[in-house]
């Protein structure tokens, strides 16, 4: 998801100055784009040797770290802003890291493919997988290990007493409140720790 | 090519140690790549770990392989390019290797004995050298370093300084290190020293006035020593359990020869395939590769100065006056860092290096760390793994080339 567009709406729901955690950062244009336009600081975590220099190689912190191994490195709330965009559709432990999101940061944001969209629904309408721009490996070939939608990341947050604060659909940079779950490529979701979900 | 010139530089004065005694009328051995730039901000310190020395890069005129330790990291167009930086290295006190150590003359012995330190040289610690290389520093008229960068005990260096100067140092970069040694290392470290001390040739230190060397000593230090430098896998893909060839004169004692293969995959026609059925000869080329490694070993460097360098490592712990919280050790930093770590490296494990990086990680500094996926356990820090020079190479690109250092850039 390096589109000019989708970034600039991710980063407009992070506060100016925050200090951010981005989880699966990539070649860290995002922190780069959040730092140089929003005053922020923080650190990406990748597990590509490829991705860890570019984000090097642009000036950006970089932590090499296989998320599936937790974020036992990381005290909770010691960042304003834990984004995981494009990450969790490659995660084993997608419940898990989620509750690590919420619990290393104030703020979580995540975004990811959302299945439900209509496209893919047609296409598994008949009878076959859907490769996609926003989906575009085939089903026996393809990095992300799992699909969900929009309202399923929905029922996960609730299982896990997450309090959501924003959540819409991201589809050709226009941000949609409105049933979003069928008419948006991507899900985004900002929300924090629920109230009863301490310890 | 880059030609290297050894360089010393005398100090006259005292300079006092942890340990409470001091050291005066020293000398340090140097050298220098690249030049400083107008405004002397392009310095960049390069500290060693145990056996090496100041020669850290280029060729010394001619002389045949004499290149520097870390020479493929270091020189013009190297990852840490001497075309942009100006690179110091030093070495050590109670190094054998020119800088004032255990095999000089002791300038507290009666006046005309020529008596050398041996066992009386005092204790020096990871903080010692660190002050020792400011003095030189400031001689040469560098009051901040772009950065400082060692691996193993040179990383402790590196991180030392930025604790004990963190107004001297940009970046540092510590590679295949430990905020300190674990119980199981500091017992390889001990067994190395009993080696060496229990050696008969080894009189108490004081061996020189006895014309011997202990050398039975030095050499099994350096066997313990080697075989925690490597992983299991590479001691098996370069030796396996290959015997040693009884008429290949060139492999003695050497690798194994190009194309002889490991011998997992069934003896090579090349290689000798019966038992010698001998308890004292060598027999496989392992055994054969580490009495190599240990004579060389034994042939060049000091035994005091082992004992002195392996204790610099066990001394190490900067969270020790924190109660042993790295995190409050480390609120001193300002530097940026780049940490690497090597995942088959047993005895400075990438565990040792997410210490460092939590700690800097608490306190908010600006911390990248790459967890190289290599084979050649903590020796990988020497070597030319296209993932590791490059994370070098951008770093010093993108970060230290820089003229800010990180906090100014953050605000």
């Amino acid at each position: 998801m390096s589109d000019v567009l989708t970034m600039s709406s991710i980063a407009r729901l992070v506060p100016e100055g925050a200090r951010v955690l981005d989880l699966g950062c990539g070649d860290g244009a995002l922190l780069a784009h959040l730092q140089a336009e929003r005053g922020c600081s923080g650190y990406g975590i990748e597990i590509a040797d490829a991705n860890v220099q570019a984000c090097v190689k642009r000036g950006v912190n970089v932590i090499q770290l296989n998320l599936d191994e937790g974020l036992a490195m990381f005290d909770d709330a010691s960042f304003d802003v834990v984004l995981q965009i494009d990450t969790l559709q490659h995660l084993r432990n997608a419940e898990v890291m989620l509750r690590e999101t919420a619990r290393v940061g104030r703020i979580g944001i995540v975004a990811f493919p959302n299945f439900a969209h209509w496209p893919n629904r047609l296409s598994v309408l008949r009878g076959r997988m859907p490769v996609t721009r926003r989906l575009p490996y085939q089903w026996y070939d393809t990095p992300n290990i799992r699909v969900g939608t929009y309202r399923d990341f929905d029922a996960l947050a609730r299982k896990n007493s997450l309090q959501i604060l924003d959540a819409f659909g991201l589809q050709d940079g226009r941000e949609l409140h409105f049933l979003a779950n069928a008419r948006a490529g991507t899900a985004v979701f900002r929300f924090r720790r629920g109230a009863n979900a301490s310890g | 090519m880059l030609i290297a010139t050894p360089l010393s530089m005398h100090f006259d004065d005292v300079l006092p140690l942890q340990s409470g005694a001091s050291i005066r009328d020293y000398d340090l051995s140097y050298e220098t790549y690249g030049s400083l730039n107008a405004d002397k901000s392009n310095a960049v310190l390069i500290c060693h770990a145990l056996n090496a020395s100041h020669h850290v890069a280029g060729s010394y005129a001619g002389q045949d392989k004499s290149e520097g330790w870390w020479d493929n990291m270091i020189g013009p167009g190297k990852p840490v390019d001497t075309e942009k930086f100006f690179v110091i290295g030093v070495n050590n006190l109670g190094s054998c290797f020119g800088s004032t150590g255990p095999m000089q003359p002791d300038p507290d012995a009666p006046a005309g004995s020529g008596k050398v330190y041996g066992a009386d040289f005092p204790v020096v610690t990871v903080e010692d050298w660190v002050d020792a290389q400011a003095r030189l520093l400031e001689r040469l008229g560098i009051d901040v370093l772009a950065a400082v960068m060692g691996g193993s005990l040179g990383g402790m260096q590196a991180l030392s300084w930025a604790l004990q100067y963190p107004d001297r140092v940009r970046h540092a970069v510590v590679v295949a290190s430990a905020p300190n040694l674990t119980a199981e290392n500091i017992a390889f470290n001990e067994v190395a020293r009993r080696a060496i001390v229990t050696d008969p040739d080894f009189h108490g230190g004081n061996f020189y006035e006895h014309g011997v060397i202990p050398k039975r000593g030095l050499r099994i230090a350096r066997m313990i020593g080697h075989i925690t430098y490597l992983s299991d896998d590479v001691m098996n893909e370069k030796f396996g359990r290959s015997l040693r060839a009884p008429t290949l004169p060139a492999s003695r004692g050497s690798l194994p020869p190009e194309g002889a293969g490991p011998a997992r995959g069934g003896p090579s026609p090349d290689l000798r395939d019966s038992y010698q059925y001998t308890t004292q000869d060598v027999e496989f080329q392992i055994e054969s590769y580490l009495r190599h490694q240990g004579n060389k070993f034994a042939e060049y460097f000091d035994a005091n100065s082992y004992l002195l360098i392996t204790r610099a490592l066990d001394y190490f712990d900067p969270a020790r006056r924190c109660g042993g919280d790295l995190s409050a050790a480390l609120a001193r930093a300002r530097a940026g860092f780049l940490v690497i770590s090597f995942t088959t490296d047993w005895r400075f494990s990438p565990q040792r290096s997410r210490e460092t990086v939590k700690a800097l990680l608490d306190n908010h500094c600006e911390v990248s760390y790459a967890e190289i996926d290599a084979p050649h356990g903590h020796d990988a820090f020497l070597l030319d793994d296209p993932r590791y020079i490059g994370i070098v190479r951008s770093y010093f690109d993108s970060k230290v080339a820089s003229p800010m250092r990180p906090s100014e850039v953050a605000q």
